[in-house]
């Protein structure tokens, strides 16, 4: 209950963001902020010891108790690691913020309001264990991340990259949610840990694979997979706090997160394994390649992100692929879950310290292109040992962190490289060769990204500023993100240990009971050559070699073309959907009265005689009917002449007075039908009408009046026609199944018993149903009232302001 | 004042009177034989419609003094009373009540609570007909 309300906390804090921004503005509203990430950062710290022991803490809050839901808090191995993840970084990007915003240039209340509903939003995400209330807290981080994108709002480029976020990530939600759906149709139960324990019965479901595929959408939207990443480079528009934040540590995990989450649920399918293995190598390889061709520091770690992101994603595949494996605890299966969850720890502390480094470099020159930087080194020498040290981690060298986490990876896909699950046996190869490909172009920018910024000739005349150190209090967050790096490299097993095994045996329950079941020892050397070091040596020959004859193949990028690039496509949607919606709605929306008419005359007829044939209910029999006399045929005769002459007629005067001879004869009908009421109703109001129709007739404006015979359409000829025929064949096929008698018995025989009259009719209009003729007299009044309304009120044809609208 | 249609106007002083007193007689016996207050209140109106062709409007508003928009509401408020007058006797909205009474110089007559319904409705059909035709006629 307490760690429930706890993930509210930043939230909470965030409503008092408001008020201290603009009464205390002597300090930095900053200081104040950083409270709730440290506190949060020291209370989950001490849920280590009880979730290294394979412990799991769960605290719960009633929600929507009649629909399951409930906000809570799961904390095991794998949510833990986040959590501390979210607070820790959190904790070092609001110092360094408070350094790189200017308290009086901005508006800090927004940015900390905004960082604080996404932290929450984060905690939620990675701790909640009903999928309802995880959907809630991923659609909060989406929200908060677009309102932090789009924190210079100002600009043009902040704003289309707080959109395409917005669009992307909103659209994967959506598409999550409908897996959860499924998940819970399936499973009965919203909750994440009851749906794990029934995997294996969930697998044989027939929308066990829909399911999957909708939550991968989410996962790989949100994690900036191939082909969704087009929105990170994007919204590297943000402030860098915020890129270094939501889009190196946090957010952009928040698939990977999804995907470790679920791998319990949906390991046991094979395209599972077979989408997240090779959409992650694929984003892999494809991030790591265009990341040389970047020039802005941020697109460069931009790429590099999507690529790292990649690299986990295709880990969390292989992990998934153990299941499928026999006794995979004993080979180099163990090693896929490990090294994912282990990068993961890396890459965050790494991709963290670089963005804050290209923040510095940013602040301190004034500018991002890397073709103006250089020679930076001697001007700012702290700035540019964390830049070495967090790209030779990124690099994959000794003796960084990158290191072990990379040498873990080669074996890892090693291990695929064996996989029979593959199809084309072949497959796990050419997957282990992309792969290396890629972390030789991982190390190409990795050395572009540190070297073309700090050493080379210094240009001091293409810097808007004189280049200088950064202050202290900005460096201390890369700072201490360096020296993480440098740790992992040294006392990996303790990392290993408290942090990423506990994870790992979250994510593969099926081959660990507990986190000490997890046999792996992580060391730099193992003491023989294995064949992932050939492969990393493999890599810093083939890296050094490319990168010092990078001016001379740079170019390769250019030959690409532009228009064929994934965010051509994502324009080119954006302005279909716009324009091309726009086009479609006005190509049917006219304006015109006869079009709709049309469309509604068409939907009528397909509608009614869809119906008829459909329920077979298209019979005609001439039982039981009346005979026909002359009377009735002559009176029918004159009505349909009269109806045509309506239809036929050229001057307007001649329709009306055919339709009163319509009106008439169809009172005479009545008379012959024996409604007395009916007639004498009849002939009065079509006297009336035909003196109103006169009137209006008299009344039309000279200027266009002509009496011109209408022009005959054919379209409109048709759709009279088939509407008159759905209600011949409607009217004829409902006398002829008439399924009870009528109820008319009742009032011949207690009209003059229980009513005290002798006009039927009339009895029940006032007395059995007396309600509608009240009604109806309503409506006349209300037509009165228009008419009086419309004629007199007249006060908007005066003024000429109104009628020009 | 049209001068000219001394015939006219002098037909339509005898007529007007003849169609007025079917019109109430087509109201009265409408509950045993056809008729009832939709077609009395139409004839009624019609015959104040013979009145406005035969002289003008003024002359005929001098006549008749009706505010007509007050007669729909009074129409509608006597609809509303009938019916909801069954309430106060404790039987269900819009339960008619009738009896046989002997009255001096009618002799026994039926007396029945739907016509002052139908008078209401009566009362609304003249006052709608003719507030449209006044108000369109008045119009230039």
């Amino acid at each position: 209950m307490t760690s429930v309300l706890l993930l509210f906390a930043p939230v909470a804090a965030a409503l008092l963001i408001p008020l201290l921004a603009n009464r205390v503005r002597g300090i930095h509203t900053g200081w104040f902020v950083l409270a709730v990430p440290v506190l949060l950062f020291i209370y989950y710290l001490g849920f280590l010891p009880q979730v290294k022991n394979g412990g799991v803490h769960i605290g719960e809050l009633s929600w929507i108790p009649s629909y399951g839901i409930s906000l809570t808090s799961y904390i095991d191995g794998l949510s833990l690691l986040f959590s501390l993840l979210i607070t820790g970084i959190g904790a070092l990007v609001v110092l360094y913020s408070i350094f790189y915003l200017d308290k009086t240039k901005e508006r800090l209340g927004n940015f900390y309001v905004y960082l604080l509903m996404f932290m929450t939003a984060m905690l939620g995400v990675v701790q909640s264990d009903n999928m309802i209330a995880l959907y809630g807290f991923w659609e909060l981080t989406s929200i908060s991340s677009f309102l932090l994108i789009g924190y210079w709002y100002t600009r043009d480029r902040s704003r289309f990259g707080a959109l395409k976020s917005m669009m992307i990530t909103v659209f994967g939600g959506l598409m999550m949610l409908g897996g959860f759906v499924l998940l819970y149709l399936m499973g009965g139960t919203f909750s994440v840990r009851e749906l794990i324990s029934m995997a294996l019965e969930l697998a044989e479901h027939s929308l066990f694979t829909w399911a999957l595929v909708l939550i991968l959408l989410g996962a790989f939207t949100k994690s900036a997979q191939f082909p969704f990443y087009i929105w990170l480079p994007d919204a590297m528009e943000a402030p860098t706090p915020v890129s270094a934040y939501l889009h190196s540590a946090t957010m952009v995990k928040a698939g990977l997160y999804l995907v470790a989450r679920f791998t319990p649920i949906f390991a046991a399918s094979e395209v599972w394994v077979w989408l997240v293995t090779s959409i992650g190598v694929l984003t892999l390889f494809w991030g790591s390649f265009f990341a040389v061709k970047q020039t802005d520091l941020k697109g460069i770690l931009a790429f590099s992100t999507v690529s790292q992101l990649g690299l986990i994603m295709s880990m969390l595949g292989a992990a998934a692929a153990a299941f499928h494996v026999e006794g995979a605890a004993e080979t180099m299966f163990k090693y896929a879950g490990f090294a994912a969850i282990f990068h993961l720890v890396n890459h965050a502390a790494f991709k963290g310290s670089l963005f804050m480094i290209a923040g510095i470099v940013d602040h301190e020159t004034g500018t991002r292109d890397i073709r103006k930087l250089g020679g930076l080194m001697a001007l700012m020498p702290v700035t540019f040992t964390i830049a070495l040290i967090g790209s030779l981690s990124m690099a994959g060298l000794p003796p960084f962190g990158g290191f072990l986490s990379k040498e873990l990876f080669l074996t890892g896909m090693l291990s695929l490289g064996e996989l029979d699950l593959f199809a084309p046996a072949s497959w796990g190869t050419v997957l282990l060769i992309a792969a290396w490909i890629a972390s030789v172009f991982t190390f190409i920018y990795s050395f572009y990204f540190v070297f073309r910024t700090f050493t080379g000739k210094h240009k001091p005349d293409l810097l808007p500023k004189s280049a200088h150190e950064a202050p202290a209090g900005m460096l201390v967050s890369p700072a201490v993100l360096g020296m993480i790096v440098v740790a992992i490299f040294f006392v990996p097993n303790l990392i290993g240990d408290w942090i990423v095994k506990p994870a790992v045996a979250a994510v593969q329950p099926f081959m660990y009971g507990s986190p000490s079941d997890v046999d792996v020892h992580v060391a730099a050397w193992h003491g023989h050559i294995t064949p992932e070091l050939m492969m990393t040596i493999g890599i810093v020959i083939a890296g050094l070699a490319l990168f010092s004859l990078l001016p001379k193949w740079q170019g390769l990028y250019r030959v690409f073309p532009e228009h064929l690039t994934l965010n051509k496509l994502y324009d080119s949607t954006m302005v279909f959907a716009e324009s091309g919606m726009n086009r479609l709605s006005r190509s049917y929306m006219d304006g015109l009265i006869r079009s709709y008419l049309i469309y509604m005359f068409l939907g009528i007829f397909i509608i009614g005689l869809g119906s008829l044939i459909a329920k077979d209910a298209l019979v005609i029999s001439f039982e039981g009917t009346a005979p026909i006399g002359p009377v009735e045929v002559g009176l029918l005769l004159v009505l349909v002449a009269a109806t045509a002459t309506t239809l036929v007629a050229r001057k307007r005067l001649t329709a009306i007075i055919s339709l009163g001879a319509v009106g008439y004869t169809v009172a005479l009908l009545f008379v012959v039908f024996k409604a007395p009421d009916l007639a004498l109703t009849q002939l009065v109001i079509e006297t009336v009408s035909v003196a109103l129709f006169l009137l209006a007739f008299y009344h039309l404006p000279k200027m266009s009046r002509h009496d011109e015979k209408r022009k005959f359409r054919i379209g409109n000829a048709i759709i009279a026609a088939s509407v008159g025929l759905l209600m011949s064949l409607l009217a004829m096929s409902s006398v002829s199944q008439r399924a009870l008698p009528s109820i008319s018995e009742f009032y011949k025989e207690t009209v003059y018993s229980e009513a005290g009259g002798g006009n039927i009719v009339n009895v029940i209009l006032v007395d059995y149903r007396g309600f509608d003729t009240f009604f109806e007299i309503a409506v006349l009044s209300i037509a009165a009232i228009g008419i009086i309304a419309m004629i007199r009120l007249r006060l908007t044809r005066k003024g000429d302001g109104h009628e020009k609208q | 004042m049209k001068s000219s249609d001394v015939i006219l106007q002098t037909a339509t002083k005898v007529v007007f009177f003849l169609i007025f007193l079917f019109a109430i007689h087509i109201f009265f016996a409408g509950h045993y034989t056809p008729g009832g207050g939709f077609v009395g209140g139409l004839l009624t109106a019609s015959a104040i419609v013979l009145l406005l062709l035969a002289f003008d409007l003024k002359t005929v508003s001098r006549a008749l003094p009706f505010n007509y928009t007050i007669m729909i509401a009074i129409g509608l408020l006597l609809a509303l009373g009938t019916a909801s007058a069954s309430i106060l006797f404790d039987v269900p909205f819009f339960t008619h009540a009738y009896d046989y009474f002997d009255l001096p110089l009618f002799g026994e007559t039926s007396l029945h609570s739907a016509m002052l319904f139908d008078l209401g409705v009566y009362l609304v059909v003249v006052g709608a007909t003719m507030n449209i035709i006044l108000t369109i006629g008045s119009d230039d």
